[in-house]
């Protein structure tokens, strides 16, 4: 009895953070992609440590040697080696300092710029909203691999340009998605009040609007690390990306091309080092869009 | 008592432009056409209409969120200047607003805490430690407890958060609230506690209230002075008691004769009204009513009443008094 009271009396509402986990943790594909990256997470990190070789290392004696569990292979290649020697599976575990670092950092940046962008236009209603859009139009217009292409074309191939790239080309679905937001906080009561309490421009857009703005994008970016490794890869694949030896896991593919018929492992392990990561990147978007999105909650 | 106005309104008018088509000219919205009043501190005006007269709109150039088309309104003896940025900041401290829907006029991911100094956080430079003991204090004013400090929105109920809205709005201590229907979005239940509250600051205070509603039992309740609004214009205007008494203006005689009795021996003749309110983009020759009118004459088709004196409140009716 008096336990049942006190528990009524006290009818304490979860912390925003814990009502997430809650809602999250009950997701099993959310948690699968959550492990995954964890795991992926570690490899990255302590890719100079767990990796048995160096990635650029050419060991002569064992060229195209395949996996362990295949006659002919060994326990110092567990993955087998490349058409010059070089072990993939250390190749791969560097590979994704690339591909993340890299994955991970186009996006904040193409996150930080498109709010930035989506912002002013939400709040700039007239000419500087309609050039800003229509811009973001024209961008969005051209198929995104394509318009990489050009970009890297114009700037000369390397990484950073071909990161750069794929800035522009996921930026306007940022700018979209942070107006579209904005325009529709922008005339709720609780943004009149900050007004009539005298907040200006730049507090109602960065303090009062924007937090309330957020759960689509974390969304948005989550699912788009996962397009940012494969546009990346892609272009890696082409020649435009990484240039060798840098054990990126799109010029790895490329380089292998040629030996997909004999020697299968060669271009098989890095194609499911990027299959694994867009998916955990997937699963663990969509168990976001989830727990954050108030009208899925039951 | 001092019976300075604190807010003194003018002949206010807001118009919106209506886009028509790149093709046509824009139409004009006549929202609040002609709006004169004043206020003084420690009563409460009701401003009351259908959905649509321009009450609210009224509140929002009130509070110096939109400016008006025409007409000047005073606060507290100086004159409103739109183009005057610094003097809209200052006075904004003194004017602030209660809105209709409790769960729309907090933002949800901020705790109460920063919901209330949010004000002080903008307009004064008190430290961390002054603000905060000044949030306790208004929330014990209001009834909140203190460890709803640290919690959100989302964890109150409507009557609860319309409370956290009432603290809010006084934390710069203003000298007038626009409450724009405060209860009526509130359970029956909770109307009646928030009201009393809405009183009792009132009293302690001494606060001016625009009080905005269609709800006349709450009016009769709260309200000293009545302003009647039409199409953006008000039909009749004065002390409560004398008009609750006896309506002069056929639109405020129909609108009390609508208010639900419970005793069905108060229960006066029902007047239906026929038709809807006129569209205020395409407004109607002569007087806004004429087409709803039970007492309607020739002169209403073409004539716009004035606002004149008739036994002890103001009345825009020609035959005021008359009918």
């Amino acid at each position: 009895m008096s336990g049942l009271s006190t528990t009524t009396q006290n009818p304490k509402a979860p912390h925003p953070l814990a009502e997430f986990w809650g809602y999250f943790s009950a997701n099993r594909g959310a948690m699968l992609g959550l492990g995954l990256l964890i795991i992926l997470l570690i490899v990255m990190l302590g890719a100079g440590f767990l990796a048995p070789h160096l990635p650029a290392e050419q060991y002569r004696d064992a060229l195209r040697m395949p996996p362990v569990w295949i006659d002919g292979g060994s326990w110092r290649f567990i993955l087998g080696t490349d058409d010059i020697g070089r072990d993939i599976l250390s190749r791969i575990m560097h590979g994704a300092q690339v591909s993340m670092s890299v994955g991970g950092m186009v996006v904040l940046l193409a996150i930080v710029l498109g709010i930035t962008l989506g912002l002013i236009a939400g709040f700039s209603p007239g000419i500087v909203d309609t050039t800003l859009m229509r811009i973001m139009d024209i961008l969005l217009a051209l198929p995104g691999l394509l318009m990489a292409l050009v970009i890297v074309a114009i700037l000369g191939p390397s990484l950073s340009n071909a990161a750069i790239a794929i800035v522009i080309v996921q930026l306007p679905h940022f700018v979209r998605l942070t107006r579209a937001s904005v325009i529709n906080e922008r005339t709720k009561d609780y943004v009149t009040a900050s007004i009539v309490s005298g907040a200006r421009r730049p507090r109602l857009m960065v303090i009062t609007v924007l937090p309330n703005c957020l759960a689509p994008l974390i969304v948005q970016g989550t699912l788009s690390v996962s397009n940012a490794i494969l546009d990346l890869a892609a272009l890696g694949f082409l020649g435009l990306g990484a240039q060798p030896p840098t054990p990126e896991w799109g010029t790895m593919l490329a380089n292998a091309l040629q030996f997909i018929q004999s020697d299968w492992w060669i271009v098989t392990f890095p194609g499911l080092a990027i299959l694994i990561t867009v998916v955990a990147f997937n699963l663990l978007g969509d168990g976001l869009r989830d727990a954050l999105d108030p009208k899925l909650k039951r | 008592m001092n019976t300075n106005p604190v807010l003194q309104v003018n002949h206010l008018t807001r118009y919106y432009d209506i886009k028509q088509g790149m093709f046509q000219p824009d139409k004009i919205l006549r929202a609040v056409n002609g709006v004169s009043f004043s206020l003084v501190a420690g009563k409460t005006l009701a401003v009351v209409g259908e959905s649509g007269c321009g009450k609210s709109t009224l509140g929002r150039v009130l509070t110096l969120i939109e400016p008006p088309t025409d007409g000047s309104f005073k606060i507290d003896g100086h004159e409103c200047d739109f183009e005057d940025t610094k003097l809209v900041r200052r006075q904004r401290r003194s004017i602030q607003m209660i809105f209709q829907d409790p769960y729309g006029s907090l933002n949800p991911r901020k705790k109460i805490g920063d919901i209330l100094e949010e004000p002080l956080v903008i307009n004064t430079d008190m430290s961390a430690h002054e603000r905060q003991t000044a949030a306790y204090d208004m929330m014990d004013k209001v009834g909140l407890r203190r460890e709803h400090y640290s919690r959100y929105p989302h964890m109150f109920s409507g009557g609860q958060r319309q409370r956290i809205a009432i603290a809010r709005s006084l934390m710069l201590r203003p000298k007038i609230i626009i409450a724009d229907e405060p209860v009526s979005a509130l359970d029956v239940s909770i109307q009646a506690q928030v009201l009393n509250l809405l009183m009792d600051l009132q009293d302690e205070f001494g606060l001016a209230y625009l009080f905005i509603s269609h709800d006349l039992s709450v009016v009769r309740h709260i309200a000293d002075d009545i302003m009647v609004m039409y199409l953006g214009r008000p039909v009749e205007q004065g002390e409560s008691q004398v008009i609750f008494a006896k309506p002069l203006h056929p639109y405020t005689r129909i609108l009390l004769a609508s208010t639900p009795r419970v005793n069905p021996d108060e229960r006066g003749d029902p007047i239906i009204l026929s038709g809807e309110l006129p569209s205020p983009i395409d407004p109607p020759p002569g007087c806004a009513f004429h087409r709803r009118c039970p007492f309607m004459q020739e002169r209403c088709k073409s004539d716009i009443p004035e606002p004149r004196q008739v036994q002890n409140r103001v009345v825009a009716c020609h035959f005021a008094g008359e009918v």
